[in-house]
């Protein structure tokens, strides 16, 4: 079909790359509708403290995106939502997606009251469970859109429900059901992102096994103000101040057995965070076991800018274990130092694994869109990758990435 | 249309309990006029959007102000199209962050007179449309720019191409093969295909191409473009719609390696640009220039120049990948040959790992990371010594035939750019030295010619290298010069395959902004806002204040220092508004009358153990973050009042003159982090109002005020925790200053 000379576009996943699809797409006349599964759009960044090199916030990217939607009514986003299936072809696809109960409804003024009678609490999936919500949340103070949602399986069997009795407004309807709509578009944006790998299929790094091992993503929740710790770096056992860190790279990426390309992200992410760590400690030690350190073009400034803080640690070396002090909470890290070929052992308060960002695809596919083994979304006619589903990236490269798709979905509908 | 205001008071979410709306409702209708006032108990329910659009229907209100929640909340329930729309947050300004009930009542009163003058100032504005001109020019006919060409032109829209040499192709003339785009299954050296995308670009009926040809000055604007290409002697003015800079990067200038690295000394050491010269003369045979033996070995230095402060201190981002490929040139057929690579840090991030490690399992390819410390060259070989290397940290010495210097790139603007900077430089001295620079600095040749009175190229990059600008990480292709996109190396150092990529998001941008300029709408950030800024030039004193501040150089200027306003290239920051000491610029619902009055409508306790604040705030970072504050109960002096603005570069001083002589204690003025890593969405905005504070202190003189009245701090929308702290900090001080003496009068 035709709409002159804009195109309809369906974009899969509201996270950074969703978004700059979508409203760079809306804002050239197209009508966009984005599809994203969790409460709120944002993705990941959302989760991030602060951006390398640059060290701002995520949300004041994100807050201008938010409101270029807002504002265009060119632009219509379904959270809780899930795509069912895609039938047709380029230029005229037919999509079911699935829209999950939030059991909270438009009506929710974000006034708090039902959380605060709601007895009971779940683990607190955006600070990767290191606190908790009550049953019913709000996902983070920014998020957009700013409703609380229940999350039912955290709710008892028997609770007498005091949140909708304490919601003035009839926001809460807990018998909500799930409900499918089908649209009709020309072209498809799919942006579904990445999740941390898990660090657990890591044998020798020791996580969920050794006291105040880490990931890096959840460290950059222990850094934010509104994560678990106030944006106290803190370690987990026992809250003491970090002032001796480990960071491993490569923590699962360029490995056959794990993700075998480079996640692009994590060698400027662990930069990232031994700023952090120095602004609050300025005499703390770190120490960065590497095989590359990859900071390409522009990023070079930001890693001699760490570099230079006193107490960087840079050893080119494979982590061959992490083990448990067996005096305190302390973490011990054996090292091969590939440049002194020697082995090392370190003592440290806590240990970050620089996990990489596995595709979403690897483990969930959206019905009806081809994927490569590894889990990146394949492009075909009609249907293109954007951002982290394509490849690992940074943001930057996700913004251009994420346009680019923008255009080519466009140009189906000018095609036809 | 006669303006119509109506009032909407809500007692819900708590308002109700602790504030007095019937009172505010009073003061509206006998006070302040408001013709239409309602209360609802629950104004975002449907009955009380029912309430408003009726009014809207029958009452034609058509300018609406809701005092309620902030727009941070049901943006959709209160949006009516047509009207002015101001929602007053009183649930977060009153009710969540004041403790006392009775300052909860004075806030909630002034913040809803602060609305309804808001109303009573503000226009829709009708927007500013002329004729446009819909085709695209895209600058340097590389791969970049021919694929930006191609996209745009795929996407319907004209596009004229100049390239500055005789034909199309720019670097990737010079190629033998390129890294495939992706997938490396079908091998790892592709062919370059430049012939059939230059065909491609030739033939397509809707790109219009000009070799041999420079640009030789634009005017104009976003849409009006006058874009003048001079060719062969002769020159041609064309209208635009938007720009596309893909100009490229040159080779980092190897003479200056021969201390290092012995190049020029030494036949046999030549650049990777000169190894991709030798496989492609040789079609694929590698043949060393001293003798033109075919080489079994050759020795690659990786960084030959890059991450080096003498030289290039960034990464070039390519010159990784391009050496595993010319290593694979040398290998490739030849089993006897070797190729060593020693490197500091193997950069092949992301999907590019692949072919490092199709690399590592080729024979033949062997790579090290070592820090190369000295070339000699004995008989017909050359020796390279390596230290700290995985050979051990001892020094070793590795025998070649040949070495090749993996060498960076330079954009094309670093030479323009070198050469504006110390132009300004020099300017800021002093006529005279302006002068003597002109004279004694050769000239190098410009890209884009602007007629801009900001300059003649893109803005560069603070602490960028040469690179141009802009340095947000969320918005990759927002430029400081409206409807002029730069793509490529001249943004950062990329690979071909990321240039690509990069040209296609800045087709969609340039389109992008000729269907916004097409309907009068700003692009980025304020893409939906129809306002601009409309000086009334009768009081100009041609000061030039607005021209020289501008963050976007949207604003020419004739010989008299008359400002000519050019809408198109405005981003409606309004920094022009608050850099005029005239009071003369103003939008149709953003105006210098309009805050001021809003100022003015404050009220002043006349005790003197009751302060008075007005908080500037920039409404896209910090007002956020105080909404995020009460979001979270945090609690704030009673004695603050917020006011947003779009830019704090809008600020005028004469805002704080007024309100300080009116008995306002203080005024705290909240941005966004300026300097070489600004956040300010308006690049400079911020800085601006910065500097301009700079000479508050002549209006606190006169007035016989303390300077510590005025300050302003930086603010991220994610610090909405400091919020409180800068508040008591501040208070801490105007209270030991003591009472503003204006106050009562
Ligand atoms: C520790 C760490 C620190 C980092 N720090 C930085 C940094 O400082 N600077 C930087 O530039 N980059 C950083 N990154 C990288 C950055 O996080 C990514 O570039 C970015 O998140 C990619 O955005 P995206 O939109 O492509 O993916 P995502 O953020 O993953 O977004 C994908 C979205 O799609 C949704 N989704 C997924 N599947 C479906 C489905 N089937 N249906 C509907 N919706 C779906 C998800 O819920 C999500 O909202 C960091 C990464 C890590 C691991
Ligand atoms: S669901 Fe109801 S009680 Fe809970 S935050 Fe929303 S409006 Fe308030
Ligand atoms: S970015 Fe660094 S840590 Fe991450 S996979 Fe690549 S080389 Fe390893
Ligand atoms: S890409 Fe490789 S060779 Fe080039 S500057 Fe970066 S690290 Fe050095
Ligand atoms: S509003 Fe901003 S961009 Fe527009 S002319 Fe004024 S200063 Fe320039």
């Amino acid at each position: 079909m035709h709409h002159n000379g804009s195109s309809r576009i369906l974009v899969i996943g509201g996270g950074f790359s969703g978004l700059t699809a979508a409203v760079e797409a809306a804002e050239t006349g197209s009508e966009v509708i984005i599809v994203e599964r969790n409460p709120y759009l944002g993705g990941r960044v959302a989760q991030l403290n602060k951006y390398f090199p640059k060290i701002c916030p995520p949300l004041c990217g994100l807050e201008i995106n938010y409101r270029r939607i807002k504002v265009n009514p060119q632009v219509k986003f379904y959270t809780m939502a899930q795509v069912e299936s895609i039938s047709g072809a380029p230029g005229d696809y037919n999509v079911k997606i699935k829209i999950n109960p939030r059991y909270v409804n438009e009506n929710c003024t974000a006034c708090n009251a039902c959380a605060e009678v709601c007895p009971a609490e779940r683990d607190n999936d955006f600070n990767f469970g290191l606190n908790k919500t009550k049953a019913i949340y709000l996902p983070f103070e920014q998020s957009f859109p700013l409703i609380y949602v229940i999350d039912r399986q955290a709710c008892p069997k028997d609770c007498p429900a005091p949140c909708v009795e304490a919601c003035k407004y009839n926001a809460i309807d807990l018998n909500m059901q799930s409900k499918t709509v089908e649209v009709k578009v020309d072209s498809i944006v799919v942006a579904t992102g990445w999740k941390p790998y898990d660090a657990a299929k890591i044998e020798n790094l020791g996580f969920g096994k050794v006291k105040n091992v880490i990931t890096n993503m959840m460290f950059e929740r222990l850094a934010s103000k509104n994560g678990p710790t106030g944006g106290q770096i803190l370690r987990p056992s026992d809250g003491k101040p970090v002032e001796k860190i480990a960071f491993v790279q490569c923590a699962g990426s360029r490995d056959e057995n794990h993700l075998p390309f480079c996640s692009y992200i994590c060698c400027l992410a662990s930069l990232k965070h031994i700023l952090y760590l120095k602004e609050q400690n300025p005499d703390a030690e770190a120490y960065i076991y590497y095989i590359d350190i990859r900071t390409p073009g522009r990023y070079e400034k930001f890693f001699n800018q760490v570099k230079d803080q006193g107490g960087v640690n840079l050893i080119k070396g494979k982590v061959a274990a992490i083990e448990q002090d067996s005096e305190s909470d302390d973490v011990i890290v054996t090292v091969e130092d590939m440049i002194n070929m020697q082995k090392i052992k370190q003592k440290v308060d806590m240990v970050v694994l620089a996990t990489g960002m596995q595709p979403e695809g690897l483990e969930f596919k959206v019905p009806g869109i081809q994927y490569a083994i590894e889990g990146f979304v394949i492009d075909s006619d009609g249907i293109y990758a954007a951002g982290c589903a394509k490849s690992p990236m940074d943001v930057a490269g996700c913004g251009k990435d994420s346009t680019g798709a923008a255009l080519k979905a466009i140009q189906i509908g000018i095609r036809r | 249309m006669q303006k119509k205001i109506g009032l909407y008071i809500c007692k819900g979410c708590g308002i109700g309990d602790v504030i007095n709306t019937e009172k505010i409702a009073n003061i509206a209708k006998n006070a302040l006029r408001v013709p239409v006032v309602a209360v609802s108990d629950i104004l975002c329910s449907n009955e009380g959007v029912e309430l408003i659009k009726k009014d809207i229907a029958e009452q034609g209100v058509n300018s609406i102000v809701i005092a309620g929640c902030s727009p941070r909340v049901k943006t959709y329930e209160f949006s009516f199209p047509g009207c002015f729309v101001e929602r007053v947050p009183l649930r977060e300004l009153a009710v969540w962050t004041i403790e006392a009930d009775d300052e909860k009542q004075l806030a909630a009163e002034d913040y809803v007179k602060l609305g309804v003058v808001k109303a009573q100032k503000g226009e829709v504005p009708e927007p500013y449309i002329i004729d446009i001109n819909k085709t695209i020019l895209v600058v340097g006919g590389g791969i970049s720019g021919m694929t930006a060409a191609l996209e745009a032109a795929k996407s319907g829209y004209d596009v004229v191409l100049v390239e500055k040499e005789a034909e199309l192709g720019g670097f990737a003339r010079k190629l033998y093969k390129r890294v495939p785009t992706d997938d490396y299954s079908k091998g790892v050296l592709a062919d370059v295909n430049l012939d059939s995308i230059i065909n491609e670009v030739t033939s397509n009926p809707k790109i219009k191409v000009y070799t041999s040809s420079k640009i030789e000055r634009i005017d104009g604007q976003p849409g009006d473009f006058d874009v003048t290409i001079a060719k062969n002697g002769s020159t041609e003015t064309i209208k635009i719609g938007a720009i596309i800079q893909a100009t490229g990067w040159k080779p980092y200038d190897p003479k200056k390696l021969t201390k290092k690295y012995g190049y020029g000394k030494f036949k046999d050491v030549v650049t990777n640009f000169e190894f991709e010269e030798i496989a492609k003369k040789y079609n694929g045979v590698i043949k060393r220039p001293s003798d033109e033996k075919k080489v079994k070995s050759v020795l690659f230095i990786q960084c030959a120049g890059q991450r080096d402060p003498e030289h290039l201190p960034y990464c070039s981002a390519m010159c990784c990948v391009t050496s595993l490929k010319q290593a694979r040139y040398v290998t490739d057929g030849n089993p006897d040959a070797s190729a060593i690579i020693i490197y500091k840090d193997m950069r092949t991030p992301g999907k590019l790992e692949y072919y490092y490690k199709e690399a590592q399992n080729t024979p033949g390819v062997m790579l090290a990371k070592g820090e190369v410390t000295g070339i000699r060259e004995e008989y017909d070989k050359l020796i390279v010594t390596v230290k700290d290397s995985l050979f051990g940290e001892q020094q070793v010495e590795i025998e070649t035939e040949m070495v090749v210097l993996a060498t960076g790139m330079v954009p094309t603007t670093k030479e323009p750019l070198d050469y504006l900077i110390g132009l300004a430089e020099a300017a800021a001295k002093g006529d005279e030295e302006k002068a003597k620079y002109i004279e004694k600095t050769k000239k190098p040749e410009f890209i884009l010619n602007l007629g801009y009175r900001q300059g003649p190229e893109l803005p560069f990059l603070e602490g960028g290298f040469g690179f141009v600008d802009s340095n947000f990480i969320c918005f990759q292709y927002e430029t400081r010069r409206t409807g002029i996109y730069a793509i490529g190396p001249v943004r950062q150092p990329m690979n071909m395959t990321e240039a690509q990529e990069d040209a296609r998001g800045a087709a969609l941008k340039a389109i992008q902004c000729i269907e916004h300029v097409a309907k009068g709408i700003a692009v980025h950030p304020r893409a939906w806002d129809t306002s601009f800024p409309e000086p009334n030039l009768t009081k100009c004193t041609a000061c030039k204040r607005c021209t020289e501040e501008c963050p976007f150089g949207a604003i020419d200027e004739d010989e008299k220092g008359i400002p000519f306003y050019k809408p198109n290239r405005c981003r409606r920051c309004g920094t022009c508004m608050g850099a005029c000491p005239e009071r003369i610029v103003s939008f149709k619902d953003y105006s210098v009358d309009m805050l001021g009055t809003m100022m003015k409508s404050v009220s002043v306790p006349s005790e003197d153990d009751r302060p008075r604040i007005i908080v500037l705030c920039c409404e896209n970072d910090a007002f956020p973050a105080i909404e995020t504050a009460a979001l979270n109960r945090l609690k704030l002096d009673p004695a603050v009042r917020f006011i947003q603005m779009r830019c704090l570069g809008s600020m005028n001083l004469v805002w704080i003159a007024d309100a300080l002589s009116r008995g306002v204690d203080g005024m705290l003025l909240l941005g966004c982090k300026f300097g070489e890593n600004y956040q300010c969405h308006f690049a400079k905005g911020s800085e601006l109002a910065k500097y301009r504070l700079g000479k508050v202190q002549e209006t606190l003189d006169r007035l016989q005020l303390e300077a510590d009245r005025v300050q302003m701090y930086e603010v991220a929308i994610d610090e909405y925790w400091r919020i409180p702290q800068i508040i008591n900090e501040f208070m801490d001080k105007i209270r030991q200053i003591g009472p503003n003496p204006f106050k009562g009068f």
